[in-house]
């Protein structure tokens, strides 16, 4: 029943994600992050991939590939620059996600192609200024006026909310009701009412856009409800679930990246007349990064081999984004350390790595939210 | 348009090293890839298919059961059909015997526009392969290309590499070409293309006598080339570099050429 080979297919889908990252996204990479800059010429390249569709179905235009094959890509794409990867996250996971799970047959036909082949862009927004980790606390409403909803309030955070044609948002339509009276609401670009804020100056994943969303009465057709009201919640926890195996491949590219300049490092990098790997107390560090990145890579594995075999997932995809994303940075810190001082500088890709890693442990729920999310169902 | 690719599956000689005693390859543990020259030939067989607007792209390897993986390799890149000639009687062939087995295994494909080949392969770097099939088939070839395009749907126009400049050949087709690595940027298998390789597209594997290749003239019984001896060419001296102001550098090179009498 348990098999680690991968099959002939997924080794060649594995083999041209590598060739494709080290092809057009590695040698860029360093420079989009400096410039802080997203951009649409390489996400059409990735699109052009197929890797916007992953798991979009055939018949709207994706690959429909599964879970598993979805994970191998993420891990070589973040291998060469995470911001990417959060980008075909955010298509994939966050948004098309939702779609094919609770859309109508209208919105998957509307939305699903146009995404698929990178033709639009889109965005989740769950988060605001007072719904962090207790995004259930959401302040942005709607109200029903004749066959629209009028939406108003903010969400923060963003990823790709600057450059998105439409917007996943989660509204209160009922605030007596609390978490069932959340909804989901496809809100497209030049919507009156819609307008896009502050866009954030941050510490990694540079490459990619996280802004503000701002909503002033603007008016929401009734047919852009994803999965009717009050079903907000559970959309967004279901789809954050989803979300979360993919984070957990993305700590696993972005350590591997770090091992791997570090084992480079340490074979030419000479002190006291030897190589740095001939040092024990280097080689044992290597040892344990490897080891820590083989753990987390069965880890997202597994969850999503449960989600592709439809089997409850929500403890592992917890325990892959959990471990993943910590071990991530302990791998970048490790592999900095392994470079000293050059470590520090930006002439070496590492200390890229490190403050991509961070973000792992933040987004699509905290460390914390991980422990809280673990400690329900194995405390039980 | 219809064009045959031939492409090799190889040990990725990044990886190879030689054994001391026996002077043969070591495979054990190396990665086997699709011979690099190859890649640009399918890419080439590719860009010509959809410049005509339409045909098939077929491609063909001779080699053993795993070379499966090298031929779904470049389905994955957008060729339409692949055969695979694979039978224990075609081991042990030396140029002739594999020119010889591609020859039957075309004449059973039938009709065909174009072949294309790559100019040599890393394990063997005898660039004959290809030439000998054109010979086999009795049509014209066109060696070292860098690039080909219609004139119409009867020639091709082909540019090719030559040690004192580019020479451009209008060849009447059915044709042969081999193609160097200048000739083109292969393109990465997409998403789609790594599954439609795998589920998709037709995949063939023939034997000897489905393609009535004569047992005499294939395989090891089919190869007039002998090994004699192998051997690793000695490594030449280490190189030195002149740094500093040209002037002088000039100056100390003219130096040392008189020094060591090389001129
Ligand atoms: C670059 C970036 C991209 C993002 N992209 C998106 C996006 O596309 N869509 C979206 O909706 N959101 C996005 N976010 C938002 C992100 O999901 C939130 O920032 C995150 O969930 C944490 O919320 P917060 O920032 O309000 O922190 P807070 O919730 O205020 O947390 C502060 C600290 O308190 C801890 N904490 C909170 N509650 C508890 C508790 N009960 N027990 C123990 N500890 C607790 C947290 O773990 C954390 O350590 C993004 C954020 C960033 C930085």
């Amino acid at each position: 029943m348990i098999t680690f080979k991968l099959t002939p297919e997924q080794e060649l889908i594995r083999a041209s994600a590598r060739e494709f990252a080290e092809t057009h996204i590695l040698p860029i990479a360093g420079e989009l992050d400096e410039k802080q800059e997203f951009s649409r010429e390489l996400t059409s390249k990735i699109a052009k991939q197929g890797y916007m569709g992953i798991i979009v179905p055939r018949e709207y235009g994706g690959a429909g590939a599964d879970v598993m094959t979805y994970c191998l890509i993420i891990e070589e794409i973040s291998r060469a620059c995470a911001a990417q990867s959060v980008t075909m996250s955010l298509t994939n996971s966050l948004v098309a996600g939702p779609i094919i799970n609770f859309g109508s047959d209208e919105q998957k036909k509307k939305y699903l192609p146009p995404l698929a082949r990178g033709e639009k862009l889109c965005c989740f927004a769950l988060t605001e200024p007072n719904a962090g980790s207790d995004s259930a606390n959401q302040e942005t409403t709607a109200v029903l006026d004749g066959d629209e909803w009028i939406l108003n309030g903010t969400k923060i955070f963003i990823s790709n909310g600057g450059v998105a044609d439409f917007a996943i948002v989660i509204a209160s339509t009922d605030r007596a009701a609390k978490i069932r009276g959340l909804t989901a609401f496809i809100v497209e670009k030049g919507t009156p009412g819609f307008t896009v804020g502050v866009k954030e100056n941050k510490l990694g994943i540079r490459a990619s856009n996280t802004a503000e969303l701002v909503f002033q009465n603007c008016r929401i057709p009734k047919a852009n409800i994803i999965g009717g009201p009050g079903r907000g919640f559970r959309i967004a926890m279901d789809t954050l679930d989803g979300g979360r195996v993919g984070v957990g491949a993305q700590g696993v590219g972005i350590a591997r990246a770090a091992f791997e300049a570090a084992l480079k490092y340490a074979r030419e990098r000479k002190q006291f007349g030897s190589p740095l790997i001939d040092f024990q107390g280097l080689a044992h560090k290597l040892v344990e990064m490897q080891m820590e990145i083989e753990t987390a890579r069965l880890l997202t594995w597994k969850a999503a081999w449960l989600k592709d075999q439809k089997k409850r997932y929500a403890k592992d995809a917890a325990m892959a984004k959990l471990y993943g994303s910590e071990m991530a940075t302990r791998v970048c810190h490790a592999a900095i350390q392994i470079h000293g001082g050059y470590g520090f500088i930006k002439d070496y890709p590492v200390e890229r790595f490190y403050r991509d890693a961070r973000i792992t442990e933040l987004y699509e729920g905290t460390s914390e939210i991980q422990r809280m999310v673990i400690a329900s169902h194995v405390l039980k | 348009m219809n064009i045959i690719v031939t492409i090799k599956q190889v040990p990725d000689t990044n990886d190879v090293r030689i054994d001391p005693i026996t002077g043969t390859l070591i495979r054990e543990g190396v990665p086997s890839i699709v011979n690099p020259e190859d890649r640009h030939a399918v890419e080439l067989g590719l860009s010509l298919r959809d410049e005509a607007g339409g045909g098939k792209v077929t491609v063909i390897s001779m080699g053993p059961p795993q070379a499966e993986v090298a031929l779904r390799q470049v389905l994955a890149m957008g060729a339409d059909e692949a055969v695979l000639l694979s039978d224990r009687a075609f081991a042990g062939a030396d140029t002739l015997a594999t020119a010889c087995t591609l020859y039957h295994a075309v004449k059973k494909i039938g009709v065909f526009d174009l072949i294309i080949c790559g100019r040599q392969a890393i394990d063997g770097d005898t660039a004959q392969v290809g030439p000998q099939l054109a010979e086999f088939l009795n049509i014209p070839q066109v060696t070292y290309s860098v690039g080909a395009r219609l004139e119409n749907s009867k020639t091709l126009l082909v540019k090719r590499m030559t040690d004192v400049g580019f020479q451009t050949i209008a060849v009447p087709l059915p044709a042969l070409v081999t193609c160097l690595k200048e000739a083109n940027r292969p393109r990465i298998p997409t998403l789609r293309g790594c599954m439609d390789a795998y589920r998709e597209r037709p995949f063939h594997v023939w034997d000897a006598s489905y393609i009535g290749a004569p047992v005499d003239d294939i395989g090891l019984r089919g190869s007039p080339t002998q090994v004699r001896r192998t051997f690793q060419p000695s490594p030449r001296g280490n190189g030195f570099l002149l740094t500093g102001d040209a002037q002088d550098c000039v100056l100390r090179l003219v130096g040392l050429i008189h020094e060591r009498g090389l001129v």
